[in-house]
């Protein structure tokens, strides 16, 4: 009993460290991946001692955007605006931070080790209704750009929330109607059940991952993920060249470094669900518990403490891929028009997700995978 | 759950409930209606029914509550200023609030209030048991209540239509009717 809680607690934190670090990656990635894609040079100035740059060594920006850049926001001044609703306007940040937070929880990240004859599984919190939580989670981000948008008293920040708003609400229906035809394929709401029908093989090479029956449902995830994350091309509540910065105009300092850590953590959070979901979580492909089954009938035995680390580790890699192809996007669109944006969500996903689902059930019951 | 934290909850809960009436900014009462519904979200995965606790949270906090900020926003309520009308009014509502509240201590009071603390089997509140029940043995209200909401929808945009052509809404619900 002590040792499921004691790990119970670990896990959550390392979960939320984990979402963290991942975030502050991604800030330096930001940094310095659309420096390179765009033929610039990226932050490359700052130091701890200038002892590199003594001896001639290239300056990769690290310091700058791991050390620098968090250090200067969270000491400048934390301003609010004269008229703004005090309370609303210093809760918005955190609002919009703690959904993505506590939903790096469900995420599985491994299979399950054994620990003094304790089997301990991998995922912060096994849940059977998973999936619903997930859902449920996701949807109260809404409310820290909504509010933050109204409570900051100024126009263009109402006009970002409301965009915000109307922006998550619409693309929500498309990533549920993606996440239920997953569910309907393996019929579970535990993510780690999902991710566990993932493994093994057909034809004896393609691994079994979901993103080869229900390639379109991934599609979908992937497009009204990134609409989630407010991010070009979705980002129509923040658009610099029309609202200058929607809805966190109003904020400064450490509120304004919450509201960037949400989008990263927001951009970490969807490739979590993609990989999850579509790309086999842990799953390696022809790693079985106990070594590599590879086609052609080799195999190379392995301990089960190994495999279970490199599942780990396959995960890392899976989300960190995922998260520089989101990444790459942004840097590569131009941004949507608003009724562009409503009616690829309307007229486009939610259809093709809805279609998805009757396909999907039909399928099932073909099969005969229905109890 | 231990019996604390369901009284903590379900003071939480009622201490939100108050907030939606007591608050004059409209957008803090919303914020207090979410408080409330989370609240009773949680008792009631709390209390094994998790499906119907997390739908709560996916379409009243998530969604419905939206479209109440929506509202707020679009008809730019202002915070109140306190109860406006004519003194009789005032003082006939109060009279008829006390009435209500004494009929109701009559109604919970013991030895009135039975209280009963039923154990249900194990995964009563699963997704099985609830889609089990919803598509058996009420098949038949839950396919007719999906007819009325399509019918609703299908009504509300044949009103906002509008004609190619005319920017007048009044031209498509002229044809409509």
């Amino acid at each position: 009993m002590t040792i499921e809680l004691i790990a119970g607690a670990i896990k959550a934190i390392l979960m939320i460290v984990a979402g963290l670090s991942l975030s502050l990656f991604l800030l330096y990635f930001e940094r310095k991946g659309s420096a390179l894609i765009q033929d610039r040079i990226g932050s490359n100035r700052a130091t701890l001692t200038g002892l590199g740059k003594r001896m001639g060594m290239p300056n990769l920006g690290i310091i700058n955007t791991t050390i620098a850049d968090p250090v200067k926001m969270f000491t400048k001044e934390d301003f609010i605006p004269a008229g703004a609703d005090k309370f609303l306007h210093t809760l918005a940040p955190f609002l919009s931070l703690f959904p993505v937070m506590i939903t790096f929880v469900v995420i599985p990240f491994g299979d399950t080790i054994l620990i003094s004859g304790h089997r301990i599984g991998l995922e912060a919190a096994n849940l059977n209704a998973g999936a619903l939580y997930l859902l449920a989670t996701i949807g109260l981000g809404v409310y820290g750009a909504a509010l933050a948008g109204w409570s900051s008293n100024n126009r263009w920040a109402l006009l970002g929330g409301i965009r915000a708003t109307a922006q998550m609400i619409s693309y929500e229906l498309a990533m549920g109607l993606a996440i239920v035809s997953v569910i309907m394929t393996f019929g579970t709401l535990n993510l780690q059940e999902i991710v566990r029908g993932q493994g093994g093989v057909w034809f004896g090479f393609l691994p079994r991952w979901a993103i080869f029956t229900q390639p379109l449902a991934f599609v979908l995830l992937l497009v009204a993920g990134a609409a989630e994350t407010k991010r070009i091309p979705f980002d129509l509540p923040e658009s610099e060249s029309e609202l200058i910065q929607g809805f966190f105009i109003e904020y400064s300092g450490g509120k304004q470094a919450v509201f960037m850590l949400t989008d990263f953590a927001e951009q970490a959070l969807v490739a979590m669900l993609l990989t999850t979901f579509f790309l086999g979580g842990w799953q390696i492909p022809w790693l079985m518990r106990d070594g590599f089954h590879l086609p052609g009938g080799a195999f190379l035995a392995l301990p089960a403490l190994a495999v279970s680390l490199m599942g780990v580790v396959a995960f890392l890699v899976k989300v960190v891929a995922l998260c520089m192809f989101l990444g790459m996007v942004r840097w590569t669109l131009p941004r949507f028009r608003y009724d562009q944006l409503m009616r690829l969500g309307w007229k486009g996903l939610v259809p093709l997700g809805l279609f998805n689902v009757l396909v999907t059930a039909f399928v099932v019951v073909a099969t005969g995978r229905v109890q | 759950m231990p019996p604390f934290l369901y009284i903590f909850l379900g003071a939480l809960a009622v201490v939100s409930a108050l907030g939606v009436i007591i608050q004059r900014n409209p957008i803090h009462s919303l914020l207090a209606l979410i408080a409330t519904l989370m609240t009773v979200a949680i008792l009631f995965i709390g209390e094994d029914a998790v499906v119907v606790g997390f739908l709560q949270i996916i379409v009243y906090a998530g969604a419905i509550m939206v479209l109440f900020l929506f509202v707020i926003w679009l008809l730019n309520l202002q915070v109140e200023t306190g109860p406006t009308g004519h003194l009789a009014l005032k003082l006939f509502g109060s009279l008829a609030a006390a009435l209500l509240v004494t009929e109701l201590f009559f109604i919970l009071a013991p030895p009135h209030l039975q209280v009963k603390f039923t154990h249900e089997p194990v995964g009563y509140g699963s997704l099985a048991s609830l889609a089990g029940t919803l598509f058996t043995d009420y098949l038949v209200a839950f396919e007719v209540t999906s007819v009325l909401l399509l019918a609703a929808v299908v009504g509300s945009v044949a009103l906002a239509r509008r004609l190619p052509g005319t920017d007048d809404p009044r031209a498509a619900r002229k044809i409509a009717s």
